[in-house]
This record gives structure tokens, sequence and C-alpha cells, in this order.
């Protein structure tokens, strides 16, 4: 037994000192590179999110780091993976602080998780920016908490505008993720904009994300006969809901947010997700200069693979950092905070990107509609 | 009236699953006493045996015909059956006379190595993969009613399959044996069973329902991923306690009362986000008020 114990107490030791080698708080990298975190689903259920996101921040950086670094040092991205799921965040957040010195965070795209994570980057006095989550409670944690898109209140309205005006529809079904923040905050406000709008709700259901029978809730909903569904949630269960929703002769639109974009939605929905609607950031079909030669960078790193809006946030997210540490020019925490929250008109793939008081950007949304698997641009609606 | 009976096709056919999982549970139990925790990942293992199985099976059969999903479903059963044994005999044979729960534990612990190993991108990755279509998909509109060729399919399969185990065990001399094991093993080896063929017999026909479960599961829901086990396996087992553990038409009903409770509180606003607790709700108050569950027979500790 004696043996034993002292294997295990070996082994404690070696990871203690693992652990220690390098203290809390070391903010600039060995030499000379500026240590940048970010932590993205690369794997499980939105890993097109994760992939696509860090896809355009590893662009970015490349780019960023050819152009000669910031402060003459170049940018060193260390990517954590966390597997979509509750619990990864804080993990790896932490260690990325603590054992790595990040000076700033990047990630994530669904609210959930970077509600996760910004309260331990608050605390620590780290920057965090995130990409693409579009509850407002991410940068209420905290002041060391940003976003570069629009937010959930804009993106309802928009969506019920675009029920009761485009769709002309009178009765609407809400069909809500109960466990996901993004879509609980998503479909309060769709239907604050949809009912001030005169329209009527004839059914609200919920789901919980992950789950693979839905019959049950649509079968309800179209018993209420409404003229669309709001679906807000992530691909992979929304593709499920097109696809059960055909089945069970529901043949009414279904219309949802930027969860919804992923090429996984007509992989894995066919031809149950045609003609159905959604919004979300940026469109690759309608160019600016800046995002026509952003669409050719990309496809010439990522084997013609066309950026969706996670990617282009995702590049954005991390110009606006590189950004803010030129003007801060320093790689502390305070310093880069200030940066950002001065950051205006700053010019991004996705637009201009001012960030406001709230820490959020300030940006308009475009509506997709999946046509022949592919998704078409409908329209734009300005903040 | 219509939106009723929908929901009745539609319960009927997730618990129709739910029963054909919780019979693997219940066997196993009836043998051995102990709860087999890795079998909803035998489910899952199912399932992706028929996404790697269908293109192949596919090139040799007319494709999306019911001959080539049967084949499909047999062939993934077969190898289900065979994971099933192999986990028996490397895992819990080992451990036969040591305590119950030192097997119990064991078996959370294969669950689990059978879900992270899968979940690694070498293997099948964490990421949804879409199931391809095995059997052609028509609809038939009865009034408002909507059945589908998958749903009637799940109706058919778990019938002619409890037809088919029923018979095993009930009609056959190695049902006879796993009758008597289930009985009294002591006494069943004294009178020449073969103690370890009849346990691994009875893991391989647990775990080929699993896989069969697995097969139908994603006809009926299209994506699958390494971790779909984990919360169907989990109402299974309570759908396997529920109708009296170690008692296999108890096994069925239980399937059955999960899957039409379960989906007639999703159809019920307000009700439906507590849709996944419905299922471990019944739990307690069947624990509660009937123990043994609903064919259950209580028997007296034997001390």
């Amino acid at each position: 037994m004696k043996h034993w114990s002292a294997y295990i107490f070996l082994v404690a030791t070696l990871m203690a000192l693992a652990g220690c080698n390098k203290p809390a708080g070391t903010t600039a990298g060995n030499g000379n590179t500026i240590k940048v975190g970010e932590y993205a689903s690369l794997t499980g259920k939105e890993a097109t999110f994760g992939i696509s996101s860090h896809e355009g921040t590893v662009l970015a950086v490349e780019q960023i780091n050819a152009d000669g670094g910031v402060l003459g040092k170049k940018i060193e991205l260390l990517t954590e993976d966390d597997l979509s799921k509750a619990g990864e965040p804080a993990t790896v957040v932490n260690k990325l602080i603590a054992r790595d010195g990040v000076v700033a965070i990047l990630g994530e795209v669904a609210s959930s998780r970077s509600l996760e994570a910004a309260p331990i980057c608050q605390q620590n006095k780290i920057p965090m920016i995130s990409p693409s989550s579009t509850n407002p409670k991410v940068t209420e944690t905290g002041d060391f908490i940003f976003r570069v898109c629009f937010i959930d209140p804009f993106q309802g309205t928009v969506m019920a505008n675009f029920a009761s005006k485009t769709l002309k529809a009178k009765k609407v079904a809400v069909f809500t993720d109960g466990k996901s923040d993004y879509s609980k905050g998503l479909a309060k406000y769709f239907k604050e904009g949809f009912l001030a709008g005169g329209g009527q709700l004839v059914a609200e259901l919920d789901f919980n994300g992950g789950d693979k029978d839905f019959k049950a809730q649509l079968t309800s909903i179209k018993a209420a006969s409404p003229d669309a569904v709001f679906v807000p949630g992530y691909y992979t269960d929304v593709a499920l809901i097109c696809i059960q929703a055909k089945q069970l002769g529901l043949n009414v639109p279904l219309f949802g947010g930027d969860g919804w974009e992923s090429d996984q939605l007509v992989k894995i929905g066919g031809n149950a997700v045609e003609g159905n609607y959604f919004s979300t950031h940026y469109a690759p079909d309608v160019a600016t200069d800046k995002s026509k030669y952003f669409v050719s960078d990309y496809k010439k790193r990522f084997d013609g693979k066309s950026p969706d809006a996670m990617a282009a946030l995702g590049y954005d997210s991390a110009m606006v950092l590189a950004d803010a540490i030129k003007r801060a020019g320093s790689t502390g925490g305070q310093k880069i905070r200030d940066a950002l929250a001065a950051t205006k008109d700053f010019a991004g793939v996705t637009g201009k990107t001012t960030i406001n008081e709230k820490r959020d950007a300030t940006k308009a949304a475009v509506i997709l509609q999946v046509k022949d698997g592919q998704f078409k641009y409908l329209e734009t609606v300005e903040p | 009236m219509n939106e009723f009976l929908q929901q009745l096709v539609n319960g009927v056919s997730l618990g129709a699953i739910y029963a054909l999982i919780a019979l693997g549970y219940t066997m196993v139990y009836g043998v051995l006493r102990f709860i087999n925790f890795a079998h909803g990942d035998v489910f899952m293992l199912g399932a992706f045996a028929g996404y790697y199985l269908a293109p192949f099976v596919n090139r040799l059969l007319p494709p999306q015909t019911y001959l080539s999903g049967a084949v499909v479903m047999v062939l993934a059963m077969a190898i289900c059956a065979l994971i099933g044994m192999l986990i028996e005999f490397l895992a819990y044979r080992p451990l036969r006379h040591r305590p119950k729960l030192t097997v119990l534990i064991t078996a959370i612990g294969v669950s689990l190595f059978i879900e992270y190993t899968c979940q690694h991108p070498a293997v099948f990755g964490a990421a949804p993969h879409a199931f391809p279509k095995l059997i052609p998909f028509t609809t038939w509109q009865i009034g408002g009613l909507v059945l589908d060729s998958s749903q009637a399919i799940v109706f058919v399969t778990t019938v002619l399959l409890l037809a088919a185990l029923t018979f095993i065990v009930q009609r056959t001399r190695t049902g006879t044996a796993m009758r008597a094991v289930a009985f009294n093993p002591q006494a069943a080896a004294l009178m020449g069973v073969n103690l370890s063929s009849i346990i691994s017999f009875t893991f391989g026909l647990g775990s080929a329902l699993a896989g069969a479960g697995g097969i139908l599961f994603a006809m009926n829901y299209a994506s699958i991923e390494p971790l779909m086990g984990v919360q169907v396996g989990l109402k299974a087992f309570i759908a396997a306690v529920v109708g009296g553990i170690g008692n296999l038409p108890g096994a069925a009903l239980g399937g059955l009362v999960i899957g039409l409770l379960e989906t007639f509180a999703g159809g019920i606003p307000g009700l439906s986000n507590y849709r996944d607790g419905i299922a471990f709700a019944i739990l307690i108050i069947i624990l509660l008020f009937k123990p043994a569950g609903l064919l259950g027979k209580s028997e007296a500790e034997k001390v």
C-alpha cells in the first residue's frame, strides 16, 4: 500500500509544479509574442459555429502577423475546444488565463457558454470579446466583456416585423429551447415585438436542446394552426424540427435567428428546410469591398469553403482586438479594455463596428432564405 | 380528437423504441441482478453501425427498399450482439464473484469509456451525423392523422421482435436455461446449465434488441451522435423499473407508458419544458407506491 501513496504524492507534486510553471497574471507572452486566448465549440452539437468562428479568427491573426503584428510583436493564438458542453468553457478559460497567461479572450458563439466564461474574465480583469453571442446578458456581466455583433432585442424585433410584414402572418407559434439563454432571450423579444405589432401568439412550446423527438410539441403546434412558426434554436435541433414538422404535415414557413446558420442545417434537414427564413449578421453575396477581399482570402485559406456569418464575426473580433491593443500601446488588461470601449467606426467585414456604452456593437441584420440548399439574401434591416 | 390520436401515434412509436431497449436492461437484470449501464451506448453503437453499413448494403441491394433496410438492421443487430458479448466478457465476467456494486460501477465506467472514445475525432467525432434514409418514405393521411412509413416500421418491428423474444425465452432450450439461471444460478449450474454461455447469450440478445432500437430511432429522428444513448438509455432503464425490473412484458409496458406520458406532456404548453423530467417523476412515484413495478411481483428478501 505504501508505495502507492508515495507514487500518488509524486504525481501530485509534479502536477502542482507544472501548474506553477507560468504564474497567473504573466501578461505578455514569452519573448516576442502577445498571447490571445480563444475558446470555441470545435466539436459537439454546435461544432460548425465553433469551427467557422475559429477559422475566421485564425485568418485574421495570420493577416495581422503577416503585416508585422501589433506593437512589434506577433500575436500567438491559443485555442481551446469546449466540446459544445456546459461546464467546459469555465475550465478552459480558467486554464487560458491562469496557466497560459493570455492578455485577452475571444469567444464564444453560443450565449450560454459566453455567459459561463464572462464572469471569469471579469474577475481576472482580462478583456473578453464575444464574436457572435447575441443575448444581452453577456456584456451585462461586467465592464471587461464586449461583443462585435448586434443583440437579441434588435434581432427579435427584426424577425417580428419580418413575420408580420413580409410573411403577412397574423397567428404565429413560438417553439423555444428552454435550456438555452440565446433561445429564451430571442423568443422573449420576438414575442414582445410581434404582439406590439398586433400579431397573435397561438401556441408557445418548449423543447430541450439535444432532444431528438419534437413530434409531441409539433403536433400541438399544428393543432393551433399558425401561419408561421418561430424557432429560435441552433441548427442541429432546428434541422430535426423542420424534418418532423414536414412529416406531421405542418406546412407553414418556419423562421428563426442566427443560430440557424450552418451548412449542417441543409445537410441534416435536406428538403425539409427549403423555403424557411432566418436572420443573421452578414450575407456573403452582398459585397462591400472589405467583405469581397475577406471572402476570397477565406476561400484561399480554407480550401474553397465559403465563409458564413460566424466566420466573418470571428475575423472581426480578432481585428477589433488587434486594433484596440495598437491604440492602447500596451497589453495590460485595463488599457486594452479602455481602448476597446473607445472603438468607433472600425471598418470590419460585417460592417462598421462601434462599441456603445453597453459594450455591444450596433449593426444591421440581414434576412436569408434557404433555397436549393443555399442561403439566399433577402433583405437588410438597419438598426 | 385528431390531435389526441396523433399524439397517441407519436407516443406509441417513441414508447416502442424505449420498450426494445428496456428489454435488454431487464434481461440482464434477470440473470445477473445488476444494471448494465452501458446498454444505452450499445443502442448508440447500433445506430452508428447502421450509418456505416448503409452505403455498403446500398451498393449490393437496391437502395432505400424494405429489403435493404432489413439487411442493415439485421447486420447492426449482429454487430451489437457481438459488442454486448464482448463487453460482458471483458468487463463483467472477471468480476462475476465480486460484490454487485463493483460490477455496477464498472458498468458506469464502460459506459463513459464508450461515450468518450466515440466522441474522439478519429472514431465518430462529437458532431451529429445525418442518418441515411434506409426505407422508402411514404406518409398516409387518415383524416387529419398522419402516419409515416418509419413510424409504421417501428410498430411492426417491435411487435415482431417481441414475439421472437417471447418464443426464444419460453419455447427453446436456451430460453429455459435462461429462466433457470434467473431463478437460481447455483441450482441451474448443478443441473448442467453452462452459466457463462447463457449469460453471454443473454447479453447478446439484449444488445441485439438495443441495436434494433438504435436503427429504428435513427430512422425516425434522422440525426445521430455519440451521446444519443445517454438520455434514451436512462428513460429505457426507468421504463424497465416502472414495468417491474426482471419482467419482460413489464419492460414493454413500461416503455409504452413512458413514451406516451412524455409525448402527451410535451404537447401541453407550459409543461413541454418539463418533458424530460416526466419519466423521472414517474420513477419516483412508482418506487414510492409500487416498488416492484407495474407487473413485478414483490419478493421477500433472502437473508
